[in-house]
Order: structure tokens, then C-alpha cells, then sequence
């Protein structure tokens, strides 16, 4: 908070109009509808619209459609999650060792987070094509017949990957950022109190890290629940059998291709209760303050 | 130059928290005044009143013949010199002595003129490219100093310029600046908390407590005739001892020896006697128990106590204290106070 | 390090370059599958060293496409991805330095309103509310524009964020010293904070150009004319033929085209880039 401030009254609409202007036509209009709509029903021609209350909602508990994706989007956001961090981890862990050449290394492990992620989706669909890919190539050498055409586990895979190996260099980032935040001093007086390398990252080096691996945890989360749709449109489209439809896929699907507003919109709903919930753990937990 | 009068002054937060209240001051063009306080006396908030930075809620402030209340900062013709120096980090210092002129659309030849001859009187002629990051503390008080100069103000304000600077260079700064302000002739507000620097840069005090006025005068009227007890124990270093003390019948008494003949009424009084005017005398009425003894190397402060109020004595002899050491004091020396109030006796 | 263990420095060392290779090995297989003709992907597997056709094959998608698969020449999609992507990184700074500018430094009705109106886009990704965004910007005959293409995507409170943070530790004094000194707000916007803020912005540029580039579903959704597209939406249209035509050479060339800019500048300035993405996370 400022001691001091200027007067004016009307500059400051002024300099807020444009933000607001959009915040108000292209997200609060929007969602706004989204609300209204999921309490709304159409008829099959489009032609005739009634108030139907929380059927919509109760129609999306009874879906086992719906229920798949949320399993699915489970499962890929913990896989996504859970390999991105685990490898992300180990670099930043042998980059903290102070090596020579650790700027380089940087370098070389985070531009893929410039890479866009239709683009990633498409370059290991490419990796895996069933027919030519090296990937399956080198599966059939171990007796594995890769079809992610066909096969739900093998596509789930496959996104899985795309996913997770854009997602890396972020990670990478934050561990390193939150390593050097460990003062040095700590691990060298574990190291005088005899715990070898092992040890000190368990009893040391990991819990002072916890801070930056539950933001991490958040991050992907969010990260995999929305970001992820490019990954899965470019090359799965949610399938085969709706094994690769995550919730975000399933609103677009709906929406777009099965015009079922009604039914989108309350997806969308729940969709926005999921992001409130993980931008306010966010909030708590790096005390973010939003009070000004 | 102008003269600056406050009449009434006062501040009230909009929480109903009472800054400042009934601050009268006349300073005449030119005078060099120094408000002087402990931390939170609302000392600071005043000068931003007179600056503009703060809203005035209660009385009057005139800068020459013009009441300011309500004339924005820039338009106040004073200027005005921060503790952290506030200089622009991106700016030369040419560019930040230079910024107010060219903001008041001044003609490039004219800046440029003022600018040197700023940089001639401050010595920073060597440094006018620099960025405020490549100076020293003392160069970029110099800067601060600078843009204030430029400005050919009616009065400059001072808000602690010198507390960020190491103890040597305030002491070498502090005399720049009343030079400084002697030679320039322009009315300056100083703002402090270090009754040193309050002393030796004022033409007069204005000692502040808890958002009054405590007393105004020359240093020396306030060093020898403190008007509270506050002030006697504010202002000279070591403080004044301020001890509980009675008046009967013709006499002072001290921790229950009489120690100087008192023609006033009766009552218990609070005495203010400074360290260097309680005196080693062994004949002395007062007895003080020793606790701990300073050494200043050219005088010593004795601690001890005297009754059950502690008390500092200053000696300038090297002979070993005893545990208990008599003392004498003049009359002429001691100050009385009201027990309740704190308030001067007057004809003490 | 604590102590020297040669055999840990050697492992550290591994696993790095077994990451690095890990992390390139897609793009590297994308590259040299650029430099092959198209009848090195009818059977068989993908090459793993570089062919003759590299010029060919870029300078086919740069200049002509692939009409059958609906990819017009790449130049043209390309260029529409810069002016989006410098549409998107300049619009959110501009609008939100200003926005951050308003809610630090002054105090007026219904600030705290304004305050949370562009707090809760924080809550709303664009993929959550699709369906309702994409009606609104055909209801105002924003489709196939590139005005349709980012302003829709130019609110942000991460920005506004950021910079409410940088300003709020610009110290009060600098402000009081440019009041005395005449300033008045728009002045002071741009002769102190604009300057101060000079590294914010740029670490902000460099990921705010990131995210405008590669955006995907909606351009996908709101271009139909093909003078619209941007290479990242592209892509997709092209992939989808490439069971029936498997042009897999100009699909990877065109991947390559794709990744090239952003890549570039993160490489570039990394610095920034770091520095950008930390920041936008405080």
C-alpha cells in the first residue's frame, strides 16, 4: 500500500477501461452464459429451450461417459505429474552439483517449453507411428505390438509423453531455482555430521524442497487439466474409446461437435469450481498476497 | 527565500488516529529550524504537511504570504531532500538534478547553467553521468542535495538526510550543509531524531513529543532552560538526571539529606540536574552508590544511585571511585519540575 | 559441492546428457525427417540420419503447401503467428501496466471491485469457457480477424500481478521526490515507472510471446479462412491427412518451421526468459 497517491478520480477507470472492457465482454459475459446455459435445456432442432433446474448436473453424475473422463483426467494428470517432476528432479538434482558446463546443460534442457503443444503432440505421434514409427520399431525388437490406434493404455501413453516432455524444462526451472534456495551452509553441516549423499537428500535436501514441489504439484495439475488439450486434439482426439478424454477434451467435444450446450455448459461449471479450488490452494500456499 | 508560518496545525487520520495537534511556528526567511523528536513524534508527518505530501486536517500553513493547504507539491516552490535520497535509479545525475527545471518547462540553457553551478557548489561536477548506483553514500547525499539547489527554492526540507550515512560523514556532511544554508540564505525545515545534529545545525529547536510541541528556542535556551521534563531528558547527552526531590522549609531535599537552600513554596518537586554539574565533593550532602563506571577518556561517567532513582555523574579526575561517593551540587544549576506535569518551575 | 565424489559427478553427468538427449531426440528425428523425400516414409522405419531434400521440402511448404491437405503456403502462416503472438505480448503489457498503474497509485470508488473483476480471469482459462467466448466473438463478427485472434486473449491478471508487485517496491520517496519535481500521473508513468520496470517487461515479452505463438484451440475454433491461420492450428490440419498422404517430410519441416521463432528467443534470452517465468509465478 502506497503512502502516497495522486488525486485524479477518472484516470484511473481510464487506465483500467481497456482490461476491464475485455475481462467483462470475453470472460465474465462468457461465463456468465455458461452458468445460465447449464441450467437450461434445448430440444433436438434447436428450436424450443426450458429451465431444467440441476438436471443437467445430475444427468452429468449418471453419464458414465462423463465419469470415464473424469478417471481419465485423473490418471493423466498424476502420470503427467508424477514423470515430469521425477525427471525434472534428477536433472535439476545432477545440475546443483555445481558441474562444469551447468549453464550449458540449462540451456539444453529448457527450450521445450518454447515448443508449442500441438507441435509436441504431432512430433511423437510421429515417434510412434504404428507403421513407421522407431518407437514402435523398437517395441516389436521386445515383442511389443504398439497400436495406439487402437490400443486405450498405448494412447494414454503416448499423450502421456507428449505431455510430460514439454513440461519438464518447467519444472527443471523451479527445482533448480528452489535448490539454490537452500543455503549451502545446511547440507555442509550435514555433511560434518556424517550423512553422505543419500541421506542428506532425504533428511535435508528434499523436506526444504517440499515448498516448491507441492507448488509444482498445483502447477501440473492445472497445467495438465487445461494446457494439455492441444496435445490430445493434435493426435488422439480423445480416443480409441473415449480413453483419452479428459475433461476439458470432453467440453469442447460436446459443445462443439455434439452441440449440446446444456450439457457443456455445466461441465464447464464444475470445470471452474476445479480451477477456484486449485488457484486457491495456489494462493494459500505460496501466501500469495491478493489483498492489496 | 520566505518566511514560513504554521498556525495551529494540526492532523487527524481518517481512523480518528490524532497525529499531530496545535503546532504554531513562525520561521523567518532564512532561519534554519530543526524539528527534533523521538521516533513516532509526528516530527516527519509535519514536514510532509509543509511539503504537500500530507493532507494538513486541522489549522493553517503559509509559505511567504500564501496559505498552501491545499497546493499541490510542485506548485509549493520548496524542495525537498529524503533520508533514502529518493534519486532516480535510471537517471544520470544531470538528468535528476536536471528533471523538476525541465518538468517546469525551464529553457535547456538555463537548466544546463543551474546544473553546474549546483555541481561547482556540491563538488559533483566529476559524477554528472553517472548513474545514482555508481556513487558513494556521501556523493549521492551530495546529488540530493543538488536537486534541491537547483530548484532556487523558497525553503528546502530536510527529512533525516543524514541517518544513512556512516557516523564520519554525517559529522563532515552536517557542517556542509549549515554552510551550505548560510551561504544559499534560503529557510530550511530539518527534520531528525539525533539531538546532536539538532543542536549544532539550528538557528532554533522545535522539540516535538507525542504530536505536540514540547518548546521552541535556540539551542542553548533549550539545552539551559528545558521547559519539560521530556525535553531535559531529551536533549544533551548524557541525559539530564531527573530525580524525585521535596522543598521544605528553605531547603531541597534529596533521598532525605538536604542538599541546596530552595526559597520556594513547599511540595515535592522533580529535580533535573545535568551529569556534569553533580560534583565530586567529599563534604557533599548527596550520597550516590556506585554501580559502574564509563570510560570516555577524557572524563568518566560514574552510574550509580542516588535514593532509589538511578543516576550518571560525570568526573574528569582518574582518582579510583569509592563504593559510595559524596556529591555536592549550586543551586543555580537545578532545574525544577512539576512532579504531576513535568512542567518547568519558573524562578527556580 | 560438500565433498568430491568422482563417481556421483559422473553419474550427475550422465543423467544430464542422457536428459539433453532424451529432451532432443523427438526434435531431432522431426529434423531429419524434414530433409527426406516423402517415398522415405511409405514403409519401413523413419531415417535416423540426414537426406538431400532438406531445401526442397522447406522451400515447397514456405512457398506453395500442400493444397490437399489444406495448408496454405507456410510465409503466410507465419506471419500471422507473429502478428498474433507480438499482438498478444504487447496488449497484455500495455493493459496491464496501466491496470497495475491504477490500482497502486491511486484510490478511487470500487477499486476493490476493479481488483477482483481481473483477479477471477486468474479462474476462467479460455478452454473452461469455449463454447459461451466463441459465440461472443461471432455475435460481434470477430471471426476469421486478427482482432478475432488475440484481443479475446489479451486480458491478464498474471501480468496485472506482476507488475503491481514491481511497483509496489518501487520506494514511496520516488514518487514524492517527481511530485515536488512537477510530475503529475502520466508523467511519472512514463519518465520513472515505465523505465524502472524496462527488465519486467522485457522477461515478460519473452514469455508472453511464447504463450501468443503457440496457441492452438483458439485459432483452431474462430479461423475458417485459410488467410487467418497460424502455423501452430495448422499443423493439425495437415497431420490429419498424413494416414492417407503421408507427406511426413513436409509435416516435420512444417513442425520445425512451427517451434524455430519461439524456440529462438528462449534460447536467445534465456535470462529474461528465466527471470520472466519466476517472476510471473510470485
Amino acid at each position: 500500500m502506497k503512502r502516497t497517491i495522486f488525486g485524479n478520480q477518472l484516470l484511473p477507470w481510464l487506465l483500467l477501461a481497456p482490461q476491464l472492457a475485455i475481462t467483462a465482454v470475453f470472460f465474465l459475459w462468457p461465463a456468465g452464459q455458461a452458468v445460465w446455459q447449464s441450467f437450461l435445456r434445448q430440444d433436438a432442432f434447436g428450436l424450443k429451450t426450458s429451465f431444467v433446474g440441476l438436471t443437467n448436473y445430475a444427468a452429468l453424475l449418471g453419464d458414465a461417459k462423463y465419469l470415464n473422463a473424469v478417471q481419465v483426467t485423473v490418471v493423466f494428470s498424476i502420470a503427467v505429474a508424477a514423470l515430469s517432476m521425477g525427471v525434472a528432479l534428477m536433472l535439476a538434482l545432477a545440475v546443483d552439483r555445481g558441474l562444469r558446463g551447468a549453464r550449458a546443460y540449462t540451456t539444453l534442457l529448457v527450450w521445450p517449453y518454447a515448443v508449442a503443444p500441438a507441435v509436441a503432440g504431432v512430433m511423437w505421434w510421429f515417434l510412434f507411428n504404428p507403421t513407421i514409427g522407431i518407437l514402435p520399431y523398437a517395441l516389436r525388437a521386445v515383442g511389443y505390438d504398439w497400436n495406439h490406434g487402437l490400443q486405450p493404455r498405448d494412447a494414454m501413453t503416448l499423450v502421456v509423453i507428449a505431455a510430460s516432455w514439454k513440461q519438464i524444462s518447467y519444472n527443471f526451472l523451479f527445482f533448480v531455482a528452489g535448490l539454490q534456495a537452500i543455503p549451502g551452509s545446511l547440507r555442509e553441516a550435514a555433511a560434518i555430521d556424517g550423512a553422505g549423499p543419500a541421506r542428506r537428500f532425504a533428511t535435508i535436501t528434499f523436506p526444504l524442497l517440499s515448498p516448491t514441489t507441492f507448488f509444482l504439484l498445483v502447477v501440473n495439475v492445472v497445467y495438465t487439466m487445461f494446457d494439455t488439450f492441444a496435445v490430445i486434439h493434435a493426435t488422439t482426439q480423445g480416443g480409441p474409446m473415449q480413453s483419452t478424454t479428459i475433461l476439458v477434451y470432453k467440453v469442447f467435444d460436446d459443445g462443439f461437435l455434439g452441440l449440446n450446450l446444456g450439457a457443456s455448459g455445466a461441465q464447464s461449471v464444475v470445470l471452474m469450481g476445479i480451477v477456484i479450488v486449485l488457484t486457491v490452494v495456489q494462493f494459500r500456499f505460496i501466501e500469495r498476497r491478493v489483498e492489496y | 527565500m520566505a518566511a514560513i508560518t504554521l498556525d495551529n496545525v494540526g492532523k487527524t487520520y481518517a481512523g480518528g488516529t490524532r497525529a499531530l495537534s496545535g503546532m504554531s511556528i513562525d520561521i523567518a526567511p532564512g532561519e534554519f529550524v530543526v524539528l527534533v523528536g523521538p521516533s513516532g513524534c509526528g516530527k516527519s508527518t509535519l514536514l510532509r504537511m509543509i511539503a504537500g505530501l500530507e493532507t494538513v486536517t486541522e489549522g493553517t500553513i503559509r509559505i511567504g504570504e500564501r496559505v498552501v493547504n491545499t497546493v499541490e507539491p510542485a506548485d509549493r516552490n520548496i524542495a525537498m531532500v529524503f533520508q533514502n535520497y529518493a534519486l532516480y535509479p535510471h537517471m544520470t545525475v544531470r538528468q535528476n538534478l536536471a528533471y523538476g527545471l525541465k518538468n517546469r518547462g525551464t529553457p535547456r540553457d538555463e537548466i544546463d547553467r543551474r546544473v553546474a553551478e549546483a555541481a561547482q557548489i556540491l563538488e559533483i561536477g566529476p559524477y554528472l553521468d553517472r548513474k545514482p548506483r555508481q556513487l558513494s553514500g556521501g556523493q549521492r547525499q551530495r546529488v540530493a542535495m543538488g536537486r534541491a539547489i537547483v530548484r532556487e527554492p523558497a525553503a528546502f526540507l530536510f527529512d533525516e538526510p543524514l541517518s544513512n550515512l556512516d557516523a564520519k560523514l554525517r559529522v563532515t556532511m552536517r557542517s556542509e550543509i549549515r554552510q551550505l544554508q548560510r551561504r544559499l540564505g534560503t529557510t530550511s525545515v530539518y527534520v531528525t531524531h539525533d539531538q546532536v545534529e539538532a543542536m549544532t545545525l539550528a538557528d532554533r529547536l522545535v522539540v516535538l513529543n507525542a504530536g505536540r510541541i514540547e518548546q521552541i528556542g535556540t539551542p542553548l535556551q533549550v539545552y539551559r532552560h528545558p521547559a519539560t521534563t521530556f525535553v531535559a531528558g531529551f536533549i544533551g547527552a548524557p541525559a539530564m538526571n531527573l530525580l524525585p526531590a521535596q522543598i521544605a522549609d528553605g531547603q531541597l531535599h534529596l533521598a532525605g539529606a538536604a542538599v541546596a537552600p530552595m526559597t520556594r513554596a513547599g511540595g515535592p518537586v522533580t529535580l533535573g540536574i545535568r551529569p556534569e554539574d553533580l560534583r565530586r565533593d567529599p563534604a557533599g550532602p548527596i550520597r550516590m552508590r556506585l554501580r559502574h563506571v564509563e570510560e570516555l577518556g577524557h572524563a568518566r561517567l560514574l552510574h550509580g544511585q542516588i535514593g532509589d532513582s538511578a543516576a550518571v555523574c560525570t568526573v574528569t579526575d582518574t582518582a579510583p571511585p569509592d563504593p559510595e561517593i559524596r556529591l555536592s551540587i549550586d543551586p543555580g544549576q537545578c532545574h525544577l519540575f512539576d512532579a504531576q506535569t513535568g512542567a518547568r518551575l519558573t524562578g527556580a | 559441492m560438500v565433498e568430491n565424489r568422482p563417481l556421483l559427478t559422473f553419474l550427475a553427468h550422465g543423467a544430464l546428457i542422457l536428459g539433453v538427449i532424451v529432451v532432443a531426440f523427438p526434435v531431432y528425428l522431426a529434423l531429419i525427417a524434414s530433409t527426406h523425400p516423402v517415398s522415405a516414409f511409405s514403409s519401413g522405419v523413419i531415417p535416423l540420419l540426414p537426406g538431400r531434400e532438406m531445401a526442397a521440402n522447406y522451400a515447397t511448404m514456405l512457398g506453395q503447401g500442400i493444397s490437399t491437405a489444406g495448408a496454405p503456403p507456410l510465409w503466410g502462416l507465419l506471419g500471422n503467428s507473429l502478428v498474433m503472438a507480438l499482438a498478444i505480448a504487447l496488449g497484455k503489457i500495455a493493459i496491464s501496466i496501466t491496470s497495475a498503474f491504477a490500482i497502486v497509485y491511486f484510490r478511487f470508488p470500487l477499486r476493490n471491485l476493479a481488483f477482483w473483476a481481473i483477479f477471477i480471469t486468474l479462474m476462467l482459462p479460455v478452454e473452461v469457457r469455449i463454447v459461451p467466448t466463441f459465440k461472443v466473438v461471432a455475435d460481434l463478427g470477430m471471426l476469421n480477424s486478427y482482432a478475432g485472434l488475440t484481443i479475446p486473449l489479451i486480458a491478464s491478471a498474471t501480468a496485472t500481478f506482476l507488475f503491481r508487485q514491481v511497483f509496489l517496491t518501487i520506494p514511496d520517496e520516488l514518487l514524492e521526490a517527481a511530485r515536488i519535481d512537477g510530475a503529475g500521473p502520466l508523467r511519472f508513468f512514463r519518465d520513472i515507472l515505465l523505465p524502472l520496470s524496462r527488465t519486467n517487461i522485457a522477461a515478460l515479452f519473452v514469455i508472453l510471446f511464447i504463450y501468443g505463438w503457440n496457441q492452438y484451440l483458439w485459432p483452431l475454433l474462430i479461423t475458417t479462412d485459410e488467410r487467418f491461420y497460424t502455423i501452430v492450428a495448422a499443423i493439425k490440419r495437415m497431420a490429419e491427412t498424413a494416414d492417407a498422404e503421408p507427406y511426413w517430410n513436409l509435416i516435420m519441416a512444417s513442425a520445425v518451421l512451427a517451434m524455430l521463432p519461439p524456440v529462438l528467443v528462449v534460447i536467445a534470452m534465456q535470462r529474461l526468459f528465466v527471470k520472466g517465468l519466476i517472476e510471473t509465478e510470485k
